[in-house]
Protein backbone atom coordinates (compact mmCIF):
# COMPACT_ATOMS: atom_id res chain seq x y z
CA UNK A 1 0.00 0.00 0.00
CA UNK A 2 3.12 2.59 1.00
CA UNK A 3 4.61 1.04 -1.74
CA UNK A 4 1.99 1.45 -4.24
CA UNK A 5 1.51 5.24 -3.46
CA UNK A 6 5.08 5.90 -3.34
CA UNK A 7 5.52 4.41 -6.88
CA UNK A 8 2.57 6.62 -8.41
CA UNK A 9 3.89 9.72 -6.33
CA UNK A 10 7.41 9.04 -7.90
CA UNK A 11 6.02 8.02 -11.18
CA UNK A 12 3.78 11.37 -11.43
CA UNK A 13 6.03 14.14 -9.79
CA UNK A 14 9.54 12.43 -10.20
CA UNK A 15 10.28 15.14 -13.41
CA UNK A 16 9.15 18.07 -11.09
CA UNK A 17 10.99 16.70 -7.76
CA UNK A 18 13.81 16.01 -9.95
CA UNK A 19 13.92 19.52 -11.63
CA UNK A 20 13.25 21.14 -8.63
CA UNK A 21 15.86 19.47 -6.98
CA UNK A 22 18.59 20.07 -9.85
CA UNK A 23 18.01 24.02 -10.25
CA UNK A 24 19.43 23.79 -6.48
CA UNK A 25 21.90 21.60 -7.09
CA UNK A 26 23.00 22.46 -9.91
CA UNK A 27 24.04 18.89 -10.30
CA UNK A 28 21.57 16.33 -12.19
CA UNK A 29 23.48 12.80 -9.98
CA UNK A 30 23.36 14.55 -6.68
CA UNK A 31 19.67 15.40 -7.54
CA UNK A 32 18.76 12.14 -8.48
CA UNK A 33 20.55 10.62 -5.39
CA UNK A 34 19.21 12.62 -3.15
CA UNK A 35 15.63 11.71 -4.79
CA UNK A 36 16.32 7.91 -4.50
CA UNK A 37 17.48 8.64 -0.91
CA UNK A 38 14.71 10.75 0.08
CA UNK A 39 12.16 7.77 -1.80
CA UNK A 40 13.95 4.93 0.12
CA UNK A 41 13.20 6.49 3.69
CA UNK A 42 9.85 7.42 2.89
CA UNK A 43 9.45 3.88 2.75
CA UNK A 44 10.66 4.04 5.95
CA UNK A 45 8.77 6.73 7.86
CA UNK A 46 5.70 6.23 5.87
CA UNK A 47 5.03 2.79 6.92
CA UNK A 48 5.46 4.22 10.55
CA UNK A 49 3.50 7.49 10.45
CA UNK A 50 1.36 7.24 7.87
CA UNK A 51 1.67 8.40 4.27
CA UNK A 52 2.03 12.50 4.87
CA UNK A 53 -0.98 14.78 4.06
CA UNK A 54 1.64 16.47 0.99
CA UNK A 55 3.51 13.24 -0.07
CA UNK A 56 5.50 15.15 -2.95
CA UNK A 57 6.36 18.79 -0.55
CA UNK A 58 7.60 15.69 2.04
CA UNK A 59 9.63 14.03 -0.84
CA UNK A 60 10.99 17.44 -1.79
CA UNK A 61 12.04 18.17 1.63
CA UNK A 62 13.68 14.77 2.56
CA UNK A 63 15.60 15.04 -0.71
CA UNK A 64 16.51 18.65 0.34
CA UNK A 65 18.00 17.53 3.52
CA UNK A 66 19.87 13.91 1.80
CA UNK A 67 21.47 16.96 -0.60
CA UNK A 68 22.81 18.88 1.86
CA UNK A 69 24.16 15.26 3.43
CA UNK A 70 25.61 14.34 0.37
CA UNK A 71 27.70 17.87 0.26
CA UNK A 72 28.80 17.33 3.59
CA UNK A 73 29.82 13.53 3.24
CA UNK A 74 31.74 15.07 0.12
CA UNK A 75 35.73 15.43 0.90
CA UNK A 76 35.56 19.07 -1.01
CA UNK A 77 33.37 20.35 1.56
CA UNK A 78 34.73 24.02 1.76
CA UNK A 79 33.93 24.45 -1.94
CA UNK A 80 29.91 23.33 -1.49
CA UNK A 81 29.73 26.09 1.53
CA UNK A 82 27.64 28.52 -0.44
CA UNK A 83 25.16 25.53 -1.77
CA UNK A 84 24.41 23.61 1.66
CA UNK A 85 23.26 27.54 2.51
CA UNK A 86 20.84 27.78 -0.19
CA UNK A 87 19.53 24.14 0.06
CA UNK A 88 19.69 25.03 3.82
CA UNK A 89 17.71 27.67 3.25
CA UNK A 90 14.90 25.98 0.91
CA UNK A 91 14.49 23.22 3.37
CA UNK A 92 13.41 25.43 6.56
CA UNK A 93 11.04 27.52 4.47
CA UNK A 94 9.08 23.82 4.24
CA UNK A 95 8.53 24.19 0.19
CA UNK A 96 5.62 23.31 -1.12
CA UNK A 97 6.08 21.69 -4.91
CA UNK A 98 2.48 23.10 -6.26
CA UNK A 99 3.51 26.82 -5.46
CA UNK A 100 7.32 26.77 -6.22
CA UNK A 101 8.59 27.54 -9.47
CA UNK A 102 8.22 24.27 -12.48
CA UNK A 103 11.88 23.60 -13.61
CA UNK A 104 10.68 20.84 -15.84
CA UNK A 105 11.30 23.30 -19.14
CA UNK A 106 15.01 23.60 -17.82
CA UNK A 107 15.16 19.78 -17.52
CA UNK A 108 13.72 18.55 -20.62
CA UNK A 109 16.24 21.27 -22.69
CA UNK A 110 19.19 19.69 -20.82
CA UNK A 111 18.09 16.09 -21.45
CA UNK A 112 17.26 16.57 -25.06
CA UNK A 113 20.55 18.78 -25.42
CA UNK A 114 22.26 18.36 -28.79
CA UNK A 115 25.71 17.68 -27.43
CA UNK A 116 24.37 14.16 -26.15
CA UNK A 117 23.91 11.40 -28.07
CA UNK A 118 20.64 10.97 -29.46
CA UNK A 119 19.98 7.57 -27.85
CA UNK A 120 20.89 9.37 -24.30
CA UNK A 121 18.82 12.07 -25.18
CA UNK A 122 16.04 9.79 -25.50
CA UNK A 123 16.39 7.71 -22.54
CA UNK A 124 17.46 10.42 -20.21
CA UNK A 125 13.93 12.10 -21.29
CA UNK A 126 12.15 9.15 -20.52
CA UNK A 127 14.04 8.14 -17.45
CA UNK A 128 13.63 11.96 -16.01
CA UNK A 129 10.55 13.31 -17.07
CA UNK A 130 8.72 10.14 -18.11
CA UNK A 131 9.25 8.58 -14.69
CA UNK A 132 10.45 5.14 -16.42
CA UNK A 133 12.69 3.57 -14.05
CA UNK A 134 16.02 2.38 -15.77
CA UNK A 135 15.08 -1.44 -16.15
CA UNK A 136 11.62 0.11 -18.14
CA UNK A 137 13.97 2.58 -20.45
CA UNK A 138 16.80 -0.57 -21.16
CA UNK A 139 13.49 -2.68 -22.04
CA UNK A 140 12.41 -0.08 -24.60
CA UNK A 141 15.69 -0.46 -26.28
CA UNK A 142 15.94 -3.98 -25.85
CA UNK A 143 19.36 -3.29 -23.60
CA UNK A 144 20.66 -5.34 -20.27
CA UNK A 145 20.00 -2.67 -17.04
CA UNK A 146 23.24 -2.31 -16.67
CA UNK A 147 23.95 -1.14 -20.12
CA UNK A 148 21.27 1.31 -19.77
CA UNK A 149 22.59 2.24 -16.08
CA UNK A 150 25.83 3.11 -17.78
CA UNK A 151 24.83 4.76 -20.52
CA UNK A 152 22.31 7.27 -18.41
CA UNK A 153 25.17 7.85 -15.89
CA UNK A 154 27.93 8.85 -18.68
CA UNK A 155 25.36 11.36 -20.27
CA UNK A 156 25.02 12.68 -16.63
CA UNK A 157 28.83 12.41 -16.58
CA UNK A 158 28.99 14.75 -19.42
CA UNK A 159 26.32 17.32 -17.93
CA UNK A 160 28.11 18.19 -14.97
CA UNK A 161 31.93 17.80 -16.95
CA UNK A 162 31.17 19.60 -19.36
CA UNK A 163 28.78 22.00 -18.08
CA UNK A 164 26.01 21.41 -20.21
CA UNK A 165 23.87 24.52 -18.71
CA UNK A 166 19.67 23.61 -17.12
CA UNK A 167 18.35 26.57 -18.15
CA UNK A 168 15.94 27.30 -21.38
CA UNK A 169 18.16 28.65 -24.21
CA UNK A 170 17.79 32.37 -25.18
CA UNK A 171 15.69 33.56 -28.57
CA UNK A 172 18.63 33.44 -30.98
CA UNK A 173 19.52 29.30 -30.13
CA UNK A 174 15.62 28.55 -29.31
CA UNK A 175 14.61 27.24 -32.17
CA UNK A 176 17.54 24.74 -33.28
CA UNK A 177 17.15 23.48 -29.49
CA UNK A 178 13.11 23.08 -29.48
CA UNK A 179 13.98 21.21 -32.49
CA UNK A 180 15.88 18.85 -30.61
CA UNK A 181 13.43 18.46 -27.99
CA UNK A 182 10.47 18.10 -30.34
CA UNK A 183 12.39 15.51 -32.54
CA UNK A 184 13.21 13.50 -28.98
CA UNK A 185 9.48 13.71 -28.43
CA UNK A 186 8.70 12.63 -32.02
CA UNK A 187 11.29 9.81 -31.51
CA UNK A 188 9.86 7.90 -28.52
CA UNK A 189 6.51 8.45 -30.69
CA UNK A 190 7.66 6.51 -33.52
CA UNK A 191 9.43 4.20 -31.37
CA UNK A 192 5.94 3.32 -29.50
CA UNK A 193 3.97 3.48 -32.65
CA UNK A 194 6.10 0.96 -34.53
CA UNK A 195 6.60 -1.76 -31.53
CA UNK A 196 3.08 -1.03 -29.60
CA UNK A 197 2.45 -1.44 -25.95
CA UNK A 198 5.44 -3.39 -24.15
CA UNK A 199 5.77 -4.68 -20.73
CA UNK A 200 3.21 -1.77 -19.80
CA UNK A 201 4.93 0.90 -21.00
CA UNK A 202 2.96 2.67 -23.92
CA UNK A 203 5.26 5.23 -25.60
CA UNK A 204 3.13 6.96 -28.03
CA UNK A 205 1.28 7.68 -24.67
CA UNK A 206 4.37 8.83 -23.16
CA UNK A 207 5.48 11.50 -25.65
CA UNK A 208 1.47 12.80 -26.10
CA UNK A 209 2.31 13.34 -21.96
CA UNK A 210 5.53 15.06 -22.97
CA UNK A 211 4.33 17.60 -25.75
CA UNK A 212 1.42 18.05 -23.52
CA UNK A 213 3.58 19.19 -20.63
CA UNK A 214 6.35 21.33 -23.44
CA UNK A 215 2.74 22.88 -24.54
CA UNK A 216 2.02 23.85 -20.54
CA UNK A 217 5.53 24.93 -20.38
CA UNK A 218 6.09 26.87 -23.45
CA UNK A 219 2.63 27.51 -24.50
CA UNK A 220 2.69 29.85 -28.43
CA UNK A 221 5.29 28.20 -29.52
CA UNK A 222 3.80 27.51 -32.85
CA UNK A 223 6.48 23.94 -33.04
CA UNK A 224 5.29 22.77 -29.81
CA UNK A 225 1.61 23.22 -30.78
CA UNK A 226 2.23 21.17 -34.29
CA UNK A 227 4.24 18.45 -32.91
CA UNK A 228 1.26 17.58 -30.57
CA UNK A 229 -0.80 18.21 -33.34
CA UNK A 230 1.03 15.64 -35.21
CA UNK A 231 0.93 12.93 -32.83
CA UNK A 232 -2.01 13.19 -32.06
CA UNK A 233 -3.33 13.11 -36.10
CA UNK A 234 -1.19 9.88 -35.92
CA UNK A 235 -2.64 8.87 -32.97
CA UNK A 236 -5.96 9.20 -33.98
CA UNK A 237 -5.27 6.69 -36.77
CA UNK A 238 -3.74 4.10 -35.33
CA UNK A 239 -6.69 1.91 -34.19
CA UNK A 240 -7.46 1.67 -38.00
CA UNK A 241 -3.81 0.80 -39.34
CA UNK A 242 -3.93 -2.55 -39.54
CA UNK A 243 -7.18 -3.90 -41.57
CA UNK A 244 -8.65 -7.24 -40.54
CA UNK A 245 -6.64 -9.24 -42.98
CA UNK A 246 -3.47 -7.64 -40.77
CA UNK A 247 -2.02 -5.60 -43.80
CA UNK A 248 -0.56 -2.28 -43.42
CA UNK A 249 -3.50 0.15 -44.87
CA UNK A 250 -2.64 3.70 -46.08
CA UNK A 251 -5.24 6.13 -44.75
CA UNK A 252 -7.15 6.41 -47.39
CA UNK A 253 -8.27 2.49 -46.99
CA UNK A 254 -8.77 2.55 -43.78
CA UNK A 255 -12.21 2.37 -41.65
CA UNK A 256 -12.68 5.99 -40.68
CA UNK A 257 -15.02 4.86 -38.28
CA UNK A 258 -12.50 3.86 -36.22
CA UNK A 259 -10.45 6.54 -36.18
CA UNK A 260 -10.24 9.11 -32.71
CA UNK A 261 -12.95 12.04 -33.98
CA UNK A 262 -11.66 13.90 -30.69
CA UNK A 263 -7.68 13.34 -31.33
CA UNK A 264 -8.37 14.10 -34.66
CA UNK A 265 -10.52 17.68 -34.14
CA UNK A 266 -7.60 18.53 -30.85
CA UNK A 267 -4.88 17.92 -33.48
CA UNK A 268 -6.24 20.04 -36.53
CA UNK A 269 -7.38 23.07 -34.18
CA UNK A 270 -3.77 22.70 -32.51
CA UNK A 271 -2.63 22.93 -36.45
CA UNK A 272 -4.73 25.87 -37.29
CA UNK A 273 -3.65 27.39 -33.98
CA UNK A 274 0.00 27.35 -35.15
CA UNK A 275 0.25 28.44 -38.41
CA UNK A 276 -1.55 31.41 -37.79
CA UNK A 277 1.02 32.32 -35.82
CA UNK A 278 2.87 32.61 -38.96
CA UNK A 279 6.35 31.67 -37.48
CA UNK A 280 7.03 28.06 -39.89
CA UNK A 281 8.45 25.41 -38.95
CA UNK A 282 9.36 21.49 -39.86
CA UNK A 283 6.53 20.29 -37.08
CA UNK A 284 3.94 22.33 -38.97
CA UNK A 285 4.95 21.21 -42.26
CA UNK A 286 5.06 17.57 -40.83
CA UNK A 287 1.70 17.98 -39.04
CA UNK A 288 -0.07 19.42 -42.21
CA UNK A 289 0.99 16.65 -44.08
CA UNK A 290 -0.79 14.51 -41.59
CA UNK A 291 -3.72 16.26 -41.58
CA UNK A 292 -4.02 15.85 -45.58
CA UNK A 293 -4.05 12.37 -45.00
CA UNK A 294 -6.57 12.20 -42.66
CA UNK A 295 -9.10 14.83 -44.96
CA UNK A 296 -12.37 13.48 -45.89
CA UNK A 297 -11.85 11.94 -49.49
CA UNK A 298 -8.66 11.23 -51.25
CA UNK A 299 -5.46 13.07 -50.12
CA UNK A 300 -4.67 16.43 -52.07
CA UNK A 301 -1.22 14.80 -52.98
CA UNK A 302 0.41 18.21 -55.47
CA UNK A 303 -0.02 19.95 -52.32
CA UNK A 304 1.38 17.31 -49.99
CA UNK A 305 4.20 17.10 -52.59
CA UNK A 306 4.98 20.92 -51.90
CA UNK A 307 5.06 20.41 -48.59
CA UNK A 308 7.51 17.50 -48.51
CA UNK A 309 9.64 19.99 -50.90
CA UNK A 310 9.54 22.63 -48.14
CA UNK A 311 10.36 19.85 -45.58
CA UNK A 312 13.39 18.58 -47.07
CA UNK A 313 14.85 22.46 -46.96
CA UNK A 314 14.66 22.02 -43.16
CA UNK A 315 15.89 18.92 -43.20
CA UNK A 316 17.41 17.49 -46.23
CA UNK A 317 17.65 13.52 -45.92
CA UNK A 318 17.08 11.13 -48.25
CA UNK A 319 13.66 9.86 -46.46
CA UNK A 320 12.56 13.02 -47.10
CA UNK A 321 13.15 12.83 -50.21
CA UNK A 322 11.87 9.62 -50.85
CA UNK A 323 8.70 10.40 -49.43
CA UNK A 324 8.55 13.91 -51.90
CA UNK A 325 9.14 11.61 -54.49
CA UNK A 326 5.76 9.12 -53.22
CA UNK A 327 3.90 12.46 -53.19
CA UNK A 328 5.42 13.44 -56.82
CA UNK A 329 4.11 9.97 -58.10
CA UNK A 330 0.80 10.18 -56.62
CA UNK A 331 0.53 13.74 -57.94
CA UNK A 332 0.89 11.45 -61.34
CA UNK A 333 4.56 12.96 -61.84
CA UNK A 334 5.73 9.48 -62.28
CA UNK A 335 8.94 10.34 -64.84
CA UNK A 336 10.00 12.97 -61.82
CA UNK A 337 9.12 10.87 -58.99
CA UNK A 338 11.45 7.72 -60.57
CA UNK A 339 14.50 9.95 -61.12
CA UNK A 340 14.86 11.42 -58.16
CA UNK A 341 14.18 7.63 -56.13
CA UNK A 342 16.83 6.64 -58.42
CA UNK A 343 19.06 9.11 -56.84
CA UNK A 344 18.66 7.82 -53.58
CA UNK A 345 19.67 4.40 -54.23
CA UNK A 346 23.24 4.63 -52.18
CA UNK A 347 21.57 5.80 -49.36
CA UNK A 348 18.82 4.06 -49.04
CA UNK A 349 19.42 0.82 -50.01
CA UNK A 350 18.45 -0.72 -46.53
CA UNK A 351 15.65 1.04 -46.21
CA UNK A 352 12.16 -0.87 -47.09
CA UNK A 353 10.18 1.50 -48.19
CA UNK A 354 12.60 3.06 -50.37
CA UNK A 355 12.39 -0.69 -52.31
CA UNK A 356 8.76 -0.74 -52.05
CA UNK A 357 8.22 3.03 -53.61
CA UNK A 358 10.29 2.07 -56.14
CA UNK A 359 8.67 -1.02 -57.09
CA UNK A 360 5.13 0.41 -56.60
CA UNK A 361 7.05 3.69 -59.08
CA UNK A 362 7.40 0.72 -61.82
CA UNK A 363 4.99 -1.10 -61.78
CA UNK A 364 2.98 2.13 -62.20
CA UNK A 365 4.78 3.08 -65.58
CA UNK A 366 4.56 -1.22 -67.22
CA UNK A 367 8.20 -2.59 -66.48
CA UNK A 368 6.78 -5.19 -63.80
CA UNK A 369 9.64 -7.08 -64.22
CA UNK A 370 12.01 -4.66 -62.64
CA UNK A 371 9.38 -4.09 -60.28
CA UNK A 372 9.25 -7.55 -59.14
CA UNK A 373 13.29 -7.87 -57.56
CA UNK A 374 12.67 -4.36 -56.06
CA UNK A 375 9.32 -5.78 -54.10
CA UNK A 376 11.21 -9.40 -53.20
CA UNK A 377 13.90 -7.00 -51.87
CA UNK A 378 11.27 -5.12 -50.05
CA UNK A 379 9.67 -8.04 -48.38
CA UNK A 380 13.19 -9.38 -47.70
CA UNK A 381 13.57 -5.48 -45.54
CA UNK A 382 9.85 -5.78 -43.96
CA UNK A 383 10.19 -5.53 -40.01
CA UNK A 384 6.38 -6.09 -39.20
CA UNK A 385 4.20 -8.94 -40.66
CA UNK A 386 1.49 -6.54 -41.61
CA UNK A 387 3.92 -4.63 -43.88
CA UNK A 388 5.20 -8.09 -45.48
CA UNK A 389 1.82 -8.75 -46.22
CA UNK A 390 1.38 -5.54 -47.75
CA UNK A 391 3.94 -5.94 -49.90
CA UNK A 392 3.47 -9.33 -50.81
CA UNK A 393 -0.05 -8.94 -51.66
CA UNK A 394 1.42 -5.77 -54.32
CA UNK A 395 3.63 -8.74 -55.88
CA UNK A 396 0.90 -11.13 -56.66
CA UNK A 397 -0.80 -8.10 -58.14
CA UNK A 398 1.89 -7.68 -60.70
CA UNK A 399 0.97 -8.40 -64.22
CA UNK B 1 35.19 27.26 -16.70
CA UNK B 2 37.75 26.67 -19.51
CA UNK B 3 37.42 24.58 -22.66
CA UNK B 4 39.86 23.89 -25.32
CA UNK B 5 38.77 24.28 -28.85
CA UNK B 6 40.82 22.35 -31.11
CA UNK B 7 40.80 22.47 -35.19
CA UNK B 8 40.73 19.97 -37.36
CA UNK B 9 40.43 20.04 -40.75
CA UNK B 10 42.02 18.54 -44.78
CA UNK B 11 44.77 20.65 -46.00
CA UNK B 12 42.92 20.68 -49.57
CA UNK B 13 39.58 22.03 -47.42
CA UNK B 14 40.52 25.34 -46.52
CA UNK B 15 41.30 28.29 -48.73
CA UNK B 16 44.84 28.27 -49.83
CA UNK B 17 47.61 31.35 -48.75
CA UNK B 18 47.15 34.19 -51.41
CA UNK B 19 43.60 33.92 -52.78
CA UNK B 20 40.89 36.72 -51.31
CA UNK B 21 39.00 33.92 -49.79
CA UNK B 22 42.23 33.25 -47.87
CA UNK B 23 42.39 36.92 -46.48
CA UNK B 24 38.98 36.86 -45.39
CA UNK B 25 39.31 34.16 -43.38
CA UNK B 26 42.20 34.91 -41.53
CA UNK B 27 40.68 38.47 -41.36
CA UNK B 28 38.14 36.89 -39.32
CA UNK B 29 40.62 34.67 -36.99
CA UNK B 30 42.06 38.22 -36.28
CA UNK B 31 38.18 39.55 -35.38
CA UNK B 32 37.49 36.71 -33.53
CA UNK B 33 38.42 37.55 -29.81
CA UNK B 34 36.51 41.24 -30.85
CA UNK B 35 33.82 39.57 -32.01
CA UNK B 36 33.06 37.25 -29.27
CA UNK B 37 33.52 39.29 -26.21
CA UNK B 38 30.09 38.86 -23.90
CA UNK B 39 30.23 35.14 -24.62
CA UNK B 40 33.21 34.06 -23.97
CA UNK B 41 36.84 35.20 -22.96
CA UNK B 42 39.98 34.21 -25.17
CA UNK B 43 42.60 33.18 -23.02
CA UNK B 44 44.91 31.72 -25.76
CA UNK B 45 44.96 30.60 -29.25
CA UNK B 46 47.69 29.94 -31.89
CA UNK B 47 47.56 28.35 -35.71
CA UNK B 48 49.93 25.51 -36.39
CA UNK B 49 52.52 24.93 -38.73
CA UNK B 50 51.35 21.92 -41.74
CA UNK B 51 51.40 18.59 -40.06
CA UNK B 52 54.48 17.86 -42.40
CA UNK B 53 56.48 19.73 -39.62
CA UNK B 54 55.11 17.53 -37.07
CA UNK B 55 57.77 14.97 -34.87
CA UNK B 56 56.16 12.49 -32.20
CA UNK B 57 58.02 11.22 -29.47
CA UNK B 58 57.60 8.03 -26.71
CA UNK B 59 59.67 6.92 -24.38
CA UNK B 60 59.86 2.61 -23.50
CA UNK B 61 61.99 1.53 -21.14
CA UNK B 62 64.19 4.82 -20.73
CA UNK B 63 64.42 5.12 -24.81
CA UNK B 64 63.29 7.75 -26.79
CA UNK B 65 61.76 6.80 -30.13
CA UNK B 66 60.74 9.55 -32.56
CA UNK B 67 58.70 9.29 -35.90
CA UNK B 68 58.57 11.64 -38.75
CA UNK B 69 54.58 12.60 -38.39
CA UNK B 70 51.79 13.67 -36.68
CA UNK B 71 50.80 10.78 -33.72
CA UNK B 72 47.57 10.04 -35.98
CA UNK B 73 47.39 9.69 -39.35
CA UNK B 74 44.25 11.07 -40.48
CA UNK B 75 42.79 13.07 -43.39
CA UNK B 76 41.85 15.94 -40.66
CA UNK B 77 44.63 17.50 -39.25
CA UNK B 78 45.23 19.56 -35.72
CA UNK B 79 45.77 22.66 -37.16
CA UNK B 80 45.18 24.90 -33.91
CA UNK B 81 43.44 25.70 -31.26
CA UNK B 82 41.41 27.95 -28.41
CA UNK B 83 41.48 27.96 -25.04
CA UNK B 84 38.44 29.97 -23.91
CA UNK B 85 36.69 30.79 -20.21
CA UNK B 86 32.91 30.57 -20.70
CA UNK B 87 29.91 30.10 -18.66
CA UNK B 88 28.52 27.03 -19.92
CA UNK B 89 29.03 24.79 -23.07
CA UNK B 90 26.39 26.47 -24.83
CA UNK B 91 28.51 29.70 -24.87
CA UNK B 92 31.71 27.83 -25.77
CA UNK B 93 29.88 26.31 -28.51
CA UNK B 94 29.15 29.55 -29.53
CA UNK B 95 31.87 30.69 -29.99
CA UNK B 96 33.24 27.38 -31.47
CA UNK B 97 30.75 28.21 -34.20
CA UNK B 98 32.67 31.33 -35.24
CA UNK B 99 35.91 29.94 -35.92
CA UNK B 100 36.16 29.54 -39.49
CA UNK B 101 37.61 25.77 -39.40
CA UNK B 102 33.98 24.88 -38.48
CA UNK B 103 32.95 25.36 -41.73
CA UNK B 104 35.42 23.79 -43.90
CA UNK B 105 36.44 21.33 -40.79
CA UNK B 106 35.71 20.50 -37.23
CA UNK B 107 35.83 21.77 -33.92
CA UNK B 108 36.48 19.98 -30.86
CA UNK B 109 35.48 21.31 -27.90
CA UNK B 110 36.60 19.83 -24.42
CA UNK B 111 36.20 21.41 -20.76
CA UNK B 112 39.52 21.50 -19.75
CA UNK B 113 40.35 19.03 -16.13
CA UNK B 114 39.92 21.48 -12.89
CA UNK B 115 42.46 20.36 -9.98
Amino acid sequence: MIEATLGRVMQDDRGRLLAALIARTGDFQRAEDALQEAAASALVHWGRAGVPASPTGWLLRAALRKAIDGYRRDTTLSRHRDAIAVLAEEEAADPDPQTIPDDRLRLIFTCCHPALEEKSRIALTLRSLCGLTTAQVAAVFLDAEPTMGQRLSRAKAKIAAARIPFTVPGAEDLPDRLNSVLTVVYLIYTAGYAQGPQIGIDLCTEAIFLARLLLQLAPDQPEVEAALALLLLTQARAAARIGPDGQSLPPIRQDRSLWNRAALDEGLALLDRAISRRAPGPFQLKAAIAALHSADGPPDWPQIAALYARLHDYEPTPVIALNHAVALAESGQLAQALAQVQALGAQLDGYQPFHAARADFLARIGDSASARPEYLRAIALAGSEADRSFLQARLSALK
Amino acid sequence: MKYMLTLYAAPDAEPSPGTPEFDAMMGEYFGLEEKMKGVATFLAGEGLQPVQTATTLRKREGRVETMDGPFAETREHLGGFYLIEAADLDAALRFAAEIPAARYGSVEVRPVMEY
